[in-house]
């Protein structure tokens, strides 16, 4: 029989039980696994029951963020070998609410990234017979690896200040905002200025720098969300020296 | 809410239904949070080390203070300095000072994305020039300290 390893997973059913509990699977240790095709292997063979998000099994989709051995890890790209000889134990993500086994409910940073406004405003948008909004490729390069987040939200998990405080806005929702801020094309750098620089916005981020250390996609929020609060200040300055027409 | 319904074979079932969104199960964070992991634990060292670069300065305002007092006031001053509590808190505070300076430093140039030629400027080139003026401030200190 091939060598085996223990995968402790948090089991919880909202109508069963009042607490999560963890229940431990023996499944194939194989070199070519990850996490997530041993919770399918569980699923599939042992118990059907077993909930978990998943989607590409690529690193792309950003839905099997789990807790991995404590560490908030996208679970289609954690080898179990890395683990071996095991015990790995997988929980739902930190800091939100679980729904059932190992699904979270994200509606929460879903509403605030929708309140930074994620996307290109334009102060007055030209017809399409005008063609679209060209961009170098310097100019694309400001912006870039903000704009590879996946929304996995795994910085969330690592987040202690949104752990402690669920009002902060978050991570991945500030580097998105600051993404659009950066692009050449974007006119909504005001507009979104009254939003992040709330205390519930950047600055509610203490900058503890785990968001950036356990992000699969190299985005690193902590950079972006400090870079932000250099341009609040400079904003801030500006519209002390000249509060008649110092906001950009 | 709960509905109990009774099957064909005579058994009760219970159904319940889940309101939506529904609220889920929340895990409380422990007020220990920043032991377990060593991250957390510098980031909270760094914080807390500001509490002592405010008791340096606390200290230095006093210093002013006696020096203003004359001789007397100053040897008091003196004194006071050399009580071992107080020369015990100063050893902890010159350590976390200097932890607060690297990783202040070491921070820097996250928060300073400056783009040159259009490449963004290397971390180091950041980090660097705090570092040398680190150095030279400390150097003029020295000067003044050991001239005498």
């Amino acid at each position: 029989m091939a060598e085996q390893i223990a995968l402790e997973v948090t089991r919880f059913s909202p109508e069963r039980d009042k607490v999560p509990s963890i229940q431990a699977f023996d499944v194939p240790l194989r070199k070519e696994w990850v996490v997530l095709d041993a919770l399918n292997y569980v699923k599939d063979r042992v118990d059907g029951s077993l909930s978990f998000r998943w989607s590409c099994r690529m690193g792309v989709c950003g839905s099997c963020g789990m807790m991995v051995n404590g560490e908030p890890k996208l679970t289609c790209a954690t080898f179990l070998t890395d683990y071996a000889p095991g015990p790995v134990r997988v929980e739902p993500l930190k800091n939100f609410p679980v729904m059932r086994d190992l699904i979270v409910e994200i509606t929460d940073f879903l509403e605030k990234l929708s309140k930074v406004k994620p996307w290109i405003i334009r102060a007055k948008e030209k017809p399409l017979s005008e063609g679209e909004y060209l961009q170098t490729p310097d100019e694309l390069d400001t912006y870039r690896q903000f704009s590879m987040c996946i929304n996995c939200l795994l910085c969330y998990a690592a987040c202690p200040v949104y752990g402690l405080d669920p009002l902060f806005a978050g991570p991945a929702a500030l580097a998105l905002a600051q993404r659009y801020n950066m692009d050449s094309r974007d006119e909504g750098k005001s507009e979104r200025l009254d939003i992040l620089s709330q205390h519930d916005g950047i600055w509610g981020c203490t900058f503890v720098g785990e968001c950036t250390e356990v992000c699969p996609k190299h985005v690193d929020p902590a950079g972006a969300i400090q870079q932000y609060k250099l341009t609040a200040t400079q904003e801030w300055i500006r519209s002390l020296l000249m509060p008649w027409g110092g906001k950009r | 809410m709960d509905q109990i319904s009774i099957d064909a074979v005579g058994r009760k079932e219970m159904t319940t239904y889940t309101e939506y969104p529904p609220k889920g199960y929340r895990v409380r964070i422990s007020t220990y949070w920043w032991l377990g992991r060593w991250a957390y634990l510098k980031f909270i060292l760094r914080e807390l080390s500001s509490v002592l670069v405010a008791w340096f300065v606390i200290e230095t305002l006093l210093q002013v203070n006696a020096l203003i007092g004359g001789p007397g006031a100053y040897q008091d001053f003196q004194g006071f300095l050399r009580n071992p509590v107080v020369i015990a808190l100063n050893i902890i505070s010159f350590f976390f000072i200097l932890f607060h300076a690297i990783t202040w430093f070491n921070l820097a140039p996250k928060a300073m994305a400056i783009r040159l030629g259009g490449k963004r400027v290397p971390a180091i080139l950041i980090a660097l020039p705090n570092y040398a003026a680190w150095l030279v401030a400390s150097v003029i200190v020295a000067w003044l300290v050991l001239r005498g």
